[in-house]
């Protein structure tokens, strides 16, 4: 399955979010989008997952537009990841995941959710987390649950919101890792906005760097992140090392960007 | 591996066990509720024991099996069973009314009450004893109004959803509908003389006194709300993951196929529907519709699959004795069922509030 977006523009208010994105995605890829605050990295997502609806342009599931499918069938193919689950009426874990069954059932919870539950939940091995109060969880452990309820839908194509923003870096490892093995085995094609650079440059297969609602420079890691391309973006001078094949980024300064 | 696959089938078990812990608290509360039914018919000026009652009831619809004395027959059936029923009816259905709308609402403070529904039919009802001023004339004058000034409040509350405006934004909207509404039944009652003040105080304690069915259609007030609970009823029930899934946040509901604006606007107007059809015939009772989602919560958990029939049965448990104890507690004197409610109710809540670790909602 592969994923196409074709020239979406998305305004608030007449204030214009994404300005042509355009974007074409393999299957099996773990694609990372990064830019600045307020680029419109979620605004983009959501448009992908039509929970926004965007101004003009579409997105293509293989041949199909996301506009044009029952809101439930989306749901079975899309799966979404919020950046953090609003606090609640309490719930457990495993109905926490087993929300993400919602598009296949009618009422009757059956066997087969139950057991592909704790797949997801073997999966990301949360095992011991299954029966708890989902709000009673660290941002982590939070983040891997909210993950699990996406696999839930059985979905091709897996957005994700900064998963990692509020993670220590053990957690933000195995988000990391969890996904990139996701993507690979099970054939999932997977987009995620992210900060960290360094994550972005290590785990993804390839980067969109966006700027002002575009997309300004899509490719590999070594390709995109590169010193111009961060100078230009984000207005910060930054040396690069190479760790194995791969730019890892340090920070150094704030700069002046000429317009 | 089999280490890992009896992990699993532990887990799974676990949960399907948590699972039938709630199917039990609702068969338990079914058979309490038959219980108290019977327990309430029976009890009353006219002597009549709780056999003869259950055999009343039963010979109606096994007739000819039971030895029922016609006295006692026509006791139950003629005079208390109207009764029981509204309190049955009146007390699920305000209480539905109130899980439905936390639940879209995303709000534990939303009920009929804090939306101004409740008191935008006080309104209309006090206009129609103050002022004699309806829609409709003649007998049904006070129903007519109840009913049509809670839709309005109804509508109001939709006019604000339409806006796109933030659940907390409605609640607040809701709040100040109810203090207009309520300002305007004080200056009713400022301009009233004594007796229809009297009365319009006496709607608003809310009563399960006028009760009443009838042969034909529409079969009374009892027929007519069994008939908007009848069709409402069965639809909320069928959307209790798309309710689950508004808890999740409006975003990832909507990823997990959920019409949320839809379900919003048109659960709204089924719960106004609900609540409109209870208290045009009962007047205003308060407390169901806020306390009782609440309670079943805190006892079940909050998947509505089971928080919406628990909640039905809290409600109507919780109504139907408080009804009872009004009739009994300075009988002959019948105490104003919505008073007793909140003495009983309140307690309760309380307790269970103060019970929960942590956060609760």
């Amino acid at each position: 399955m592969k994923l196409k977006v074709k020239d979406l523009t998305f305004s608030y208010r007449s204030n214009p979010i994404l300005n042509g994105v355009t974007l074409e995605i393999e299957p099996s890829e773990l694609f990372a989008i990064v830019g600045p605050n307020g680029t419109g990295k979620t605004t983009l997502i959501k448009c992908i997952d039509a929970i926004l609806k965007p101004t003009s342009g579409s997105t293509l599931l293989d041949e199909d537009d996301v506009s044009d499918l029952d809101t439930k069938d989306l749901a079975k193919r899309i799966g979404y990841v919020p950046q953090s689950a609003p606090r609640g009426s309490p719930i457990t874990v495993f109905d926490a995941i087993l929300m993400g069954r919602r598009p296949h059932i009618q009422w009757r919870v059956t066997e087969d959710d139950l057991d592909k539950v704790m797949e997801m939940v073997e999966l990301l091995k949360i095992e011991e987390l299954s029966l708890r109060a989902f709000d009673e969880l660290s941002g982590g452990e939070r983040q891997k649950v909210l993950i699990a309820r996406a696999l839930c839908q059985d979905p091709e194509v897996l957005l994700l919101d900064e998963p990692t923003s509020n993670l220590d870096i053990r957690h933000q490892l195995d988000v990391m890792k969890v996904m990139k093995m996701i993507t690979k085995k099970h054939g999932i094609l997977a987009i995620m906005a992210i900060h960290d650079l360094n994550l972005a440059s290590r785990y993804a297969d390839r980067i969109g760097m966006m700027y002002q609602g575009r997309i300004e420079a899509v490719g590999a890691s070594q390709d995109v992140l590169t010193p111009e391309n961060i100078r230009r973006v984000y207005g910060v001078e930054v040396s690069l090392i190479n760790d194995g094949g791969k730019p890892y980024i340090i920070p150094i300064e704030p700069v002046e960007v000429s317009a | 591996m089999t280490s890992e696959s009896s992990i699993k089938s532990s887990i799974i078990k676990e949960y399907t066990g948590l699972t039938r812990k709630k199917l039990h608290v609702i068969i338990f509360l079914s058979l309490l509720l038959i219980f108290l039914a019977v327990l309430s018919a029976s009890i009353g000026s006219a002597d009549v024991s709780l056999k003869e009652t259950y055999f009343a009831i039963l010979e109606r619809f096994f007739p000819d099996h039971f030895d029922v004395n016609p006295f006692a027959y026509t006791v139950i059936w003629e005079l208390r069973l109207e009764r029981v029923l509204m309190g049955v009816l009146a007390g699920s259905g305000l209480a539905i009314a109130g899980v439905v709308m936390q639940a879209i609402l995303k709000n534990p403070l939303a009920s009929p009450y804090t939306l101004g529904i409740a008191s935008a039919a006080s309104f209309g009802a006090s206009l129609a004893i103050i002022l004699g001023v309806g829609i409709v004339g003649g007998a049904h004058i006070i129903i007519a109004n109840a009913f049509l000034f809670s839709m309005v409040a109804a509508l109001l509350i939709y006019g604000f959803s339409l806006r796109k405006t933030s659940t907390e934004t409605m609640i607040l909207a809701g709040i100040a509908i109810m203090y207009l509404f309520t300002a305007m039944v004080a200056s009713l009652q400022y301009v009233g003389e004594a007796e229809e003040v009297q009365e319009v105080v006496y709607w608003m304690f809310g009563s399960l006194g006028r009760a009443n069915w009838s042969s034909h259609f529409p079969y009374g007030n009892i027929g007519i709300i069994s008939i908007a609970l009848g069709v409402t009823i069965p639809y909320l029930f069928l959307k209790s993951w798309d309710f689950n899934a508004l808890g999740t946040g409006d975003e990832t509901a909507k990823s997990l196929g959920v019409k949320v604006e839809w379900i919003r606007i048109s659960c709204m107007f089924l719960a106004a529907l609900i609540t409109a059809s209870i208290i045009c015939f009962t007047g205003t009772i308060g407390f169901i519709g806020l306390v009782c989602p609440h309670i079943t919560r805190m006892v079940i958990g909050s998947d509505h699959r089971f928080l919406l029939p628990g909640s039905c049965l809290t409600g109507a448990v919780l109504l139907l004795s408080a009804d009872t104890l009004a009739r009994v507690v300075v009988a002959p004197v019948i105490l104003p069922v919505g008073i007793v409610t909140s003495f009983m109710g309140v307690p309760l809540f309380v307790y269970l509030l103060m019970r929960q670790r942590g956060g609760y909602w």
